[in-house]
C-alpha cells in the first residue's frame, strides 16, 4: 500500500464527513480516522467496494426550500420563530446592495419590517409579530422559502 | 419532454401523476399543505414546497402560492389533477400568463364547459343529444317557469349552472314545489358557487350514468377510449365504476364515440376529457363535460392498455398523439371501487391513523392509493384514500377478482367502506349488471 493510496483515503475521509475508514487488501490493511475517536464500541467500516457514503438511506432529498436533513441534528431553537406566511424568494434587504432590514442583535418592535418575500413579481414585506432582539437569521438571501419555513428568531 | 412539473394536488391522484412523470423522466415538485408532509408523493417527489396551512382555500386552492412554488422551483408546467383547481378557468389562465404550461385544455374551453348552460348549448349545436330542458338560465318569471316545467313534464330537476359533480341540484316532482325549489337552488348556488344562475332539465327516473373518455393533442388528433358506467352512486357521488358499460352495443359505442370526437373538434378540445351522459331506454342524454382527468380513469386504462395520465403529459409536451382510433381496442372488463375513510353504514368520515395496511394483489388487481402503514388520514380533505381496481377477461371474472381483493385488503385503525363494497359485489342486481343511478340509494334504504 503506497502513500498515494493513503493520501486518497485521507481526502475521502475529509470529503465524506465519515469519522474513520479502514481498507484491507489481502494481507495489508490501513485505518485512517479523525482526531476524535468514533463513539465507543462502534468502529465504522467501509466494506468491499469502498463507497465513501454510509450504507443506508440515500433517498432523493427534497432539494428545494425547507428540507430537514435527517442526518444532521439541529440544536433546539429557543425564542420566538418568525415563519414565512407564503411561498416565494427571501430577501434581507429592500433592494440588491442595500443594507439588510435587520441584523443579528438588532432590537425590533412589532410591525417592523424584517425582510421581503417575493412571490409572483410582487414584493411582500414581512413584519415582526413580536418585539425583541434578532438572535438568528435562518434563511439565506435569495433563497426560495415555503409556507411555514422559519426565517428569524426573536428573543 | 417537459423538464419539471408541479403536481398541484394531493392524495392518490398526486401519486398517480408522479408515477407517470417518473416513467417519462419528468422531475416532480410536490406542493402540499402543512399537514400533508407525510403524503407518499411528497416523500417520493424530487422537490417539495409547503404552500399553506391545512384549509384547502389557503393551500390547494391558493393560486398565488401554487404559481409561486412553480416559479421558485423553475418548473415548466403544472398538473392540476382532479377537483381543486383542475376546472378553474382563472387558474388555467393565470398559469399560462405566468409562463407555465397548464396540463389540460385551454382556459377558454374550461370556461365554456364549466358553465353548464353554455356547455349544453355548445353540445346541442354539435348535434350531441341533451336532456330536454330550459334553453338558457331560468329568470324570475314564475309563470314562465311553471309553463316550462309543464312543457318538459314532471319530474324536473333544477341545477346550478356553476355546479356540477352532483352539487347544486334539486328534484321537483310536482308543480306545487317548483317555485320554492328554484328559489332555494338560486340561494344555495350563490353561496356555493358565487353565481345564482340555475337551469331546468327533465329528471330521468331510472337512467344509467355512462360517460365517454377522450384524448386530444395540439395537432388536431382526437380519439375516444370508449365508455365507463358509473351508475353505482350515493348522493350523486360515484362509488363504483366499470368499463365497458354492460349491455352497450358496439354500434352504440361507435355512434357516441363519433359524436364526442366531433364535439371535441368543434370546441377545439385539448388533453383528456370526459363527456357524461344519462342513458335511458337506449337513448343518450348529455349532462356535462369534465375537462380534466377523472377519478375513475383506471378502468379505461385497464381495458384499453392506454395510460391516460401519461398521454396528458405527452400532449402538454406538444407531442402528437401516437394512438389512432383504430388502435383503440377494448379487451376484458374492469371494475373500480372507491375506498373511503368512512363508516360503511352511516358514511360519517373516519380520519385517523392507519395502524395496519395490507394491499391485495394477484392477477388483474391494481391499487391506486397513497396510504401506507402508519399514515394519518387528515380530517381536512375528502375521505377517499384509494381505489381498488379489478380487471378480468369478462365481467364475471372482474367481479370475482374484486371480491377476492376486497376480502384480502386490510385497513385497520380507521373505518372504511370496504364492507359496503363487499355487499355490493354480492348483490344479485349488481351481478346482473346495468343498474340505474338510484339503485344504490334504494338498496340502502336512503
Amino acid at each position: 500500500m503506497d502513500i498515494r493510496k493513503i493520501r486518497k483515503l485521507i481526502e475521502l475521509l475529509k470529503e465524506s464527513g465519515v469519522a474513520e475508514i479502514e481498507i484491507r487488501e489481502g494481507e495489508e490493511w490501513v485505518r485512517v480516522s479523525r482526531e476524535r475517536p468514533p463513539p465507543a464500541g462502534t468502529p465504522i467500516y467501509i466494506s468491499g467496494g469502498a463507497s465513501p457514503y454510509p450504507v443506508g438511506e440515500t433517498q432523493g432529498r427534497p432539494a428545494a426550500p425547507s428540507s430537514t436533513d435527517a442526518e444532521t441534528v439541529e440544536p433546539a431553537i429557543t425564542g420566538h420563530q418568525v415563519t414565512s406566511p407564503m411561498v416565494g424568494t427571501f430577501y434581507r434587504a429592500p433592494s440588491p446592495g442595500a443594507k439588510p432590514f435587520v441584523d443579528i442583535g438588532q432590537n425590533v418592535e412589532v410591525g417592523d419590517t424584517l425582510c421581503i418575500i417575493e412571490a409572483m413579481k410582487m414584493l411582500n414585506q414581512i413584519e415582526a409579530d413580536q418585539a425583541g432582539a434578532i438572535s438568528a437569521v435562518l434563511a439565506e438571501n435569495g433563497q426560495p422559502v415555503e409556507f411555514g419555513q422559519s426565517l428569524f428568531v426573536i428573543e | 419532454m417537459l423538464d419539471k412539473i408541479v403536481i398541484a394536488n394531493r392524495g392518490e391522484i398526486a401519486l398517480r401523476i408522479l408515477h407517470a412523470c417518473r416513467e417519462l423522466g419528468i422531475k416532480t415538485v410536490a406542493v402540499h399543505s402543512d399537514v400533508d408532509r407525510a403524503l407518499m408523493h411528497v416523500k417520493l417527489a424530487d422537490e417539495s414546497v409547503c404552500i399553506g396551512p391545512p384549509p384547502s382555500n389557503e393551500s390547494y386552492l391558493n393560486i398565488p402560492a401554487i404559481i409561486s412554488a412553480a416559479e421558485v422551483t423553475d418548473a415548466v408546467a403544472i398538473h392540476p389533477g382532479y377537483g381543486f383547481l383542475s376546472e378553474n378557468a382563472d387558474f388555467a389562465e393565470r398559469v399560462e400568463s405566468s409562463g407555465f404550461t397548464f396540463i389540460g385544455p385551454r382556459p377558454e374551453t374550461i370556461r365554456l364547459m364549466g358553465d353548464k348552460i353554455s356547455a349544453r348549448d355548445a353540445m346541442r349545436k354539435a348535434g350531441v343529444p341533451c336532456v330536454p330542458g330550459s334553453e338558457g338560465p331560468l329568470d324570475d318569471g314564475q309563470d314562465t317557469n311553471l309553463r316550462l316545467a309543464k312543457q318538459i313534464g314532471y319530474p324536473v330537476i333544477i341545477k346550478a349552472a356553476g355546479g356540477g359533480g352532483g352539487r347544486g341540484m334539486r328534484v321537483v316532482h310536482a308543480e306545487g314545489a317548483l317555485l320554492n325549489a328554484i328559489a332555494l337552488t338560486h340561494a344555495e348556488s350563490m353561496s356555493a358557487f358565487g353565481s345564482n344562475v340555475v337551469y331546468m332539465e327533465k329528471y330521468l327516473e331510472r337512467p344509467r350514468h355512462v360517460e365517454f373518455q377522450v384524448l386530444a393533442d395540439n395537432h388536431g388528433n382526437i380519439i375516444h377510449l370508449g365508455e365507463r358506467d358509473c351508475s353505482m352512486q350515493r348522493r350523486h357521488q360515484k362509488i363504483i365504476e366499470e368499463a365497458p358499460a354492460p349491455e352497450l352495443t358496439d354500434r352504440q359505442r361507435t355512434k357516441l364515440g363519433h359524436l364526442v370526437v366531433d364535439a371535441c373538434k368543434r370546441i377545439g378540445y385539448r388533453s383528456a376529457g370526459t363527456f357524461e351522459f344519462l342513458f335511458e331506454d337506449g337513448e343518450f342524454y348529455f349532462i356535462e363535460m369534465n375537462t380534466r382527468v377523472q377519478v375513475e380513469h383506471p378502468v379505461t386504462e385497464m381495458i384499453t392498455g392506454i395510460d391516460i395520465v401519461k398521454q396528458q403529459l405527452l400532449i402538454a409536451a406538444d407531442e402528437k398523439l401516437s394512438i389512432r382510433q383504430k388502435d383503440v381496442v377494448i379487451r376484458g372488463h374492469a371494475i373500480e371501487c372507491r375506498i373511503n375513510a368512512e363508516d360503511p353504514r352511516n358514511f360519517m368520515p373516519s380520519p385517523g391513523v392507519i395502524t395496519q395496511f395490507h394491499c391485495p394483489g394477484g392477477p388483474g388487481i391494481r391499487v391506486d392509493s397513497h396510504v401506507y402503514n402508519g399514515y394519518t388520514v387528515p380530517p381536512y380533505y375528502d375521505s377517499m384514500i384509494g381505489k381498488l381496481i379489478a380487471f378480468g377477461e369478462n365481467r364475471e371474472s372482474a367481479i370475482s377478482r374484486m371480491r377476492g381483493a376486497l376480502s384480502e385488503a386490510v385497513i385497520e385503525g380507521i373505518k372504511t367502506n370496504i364492507p359496503l363494497h363487499r355487499d355490493i359485489m354480492q348483490d344479485a342486481n349488481f351481478q346482473k349488471g346495468a343498474t340505474d343511478i338510484h339503485y344504490l340509494e334504494k338498496k340502502l334504504g336512503l
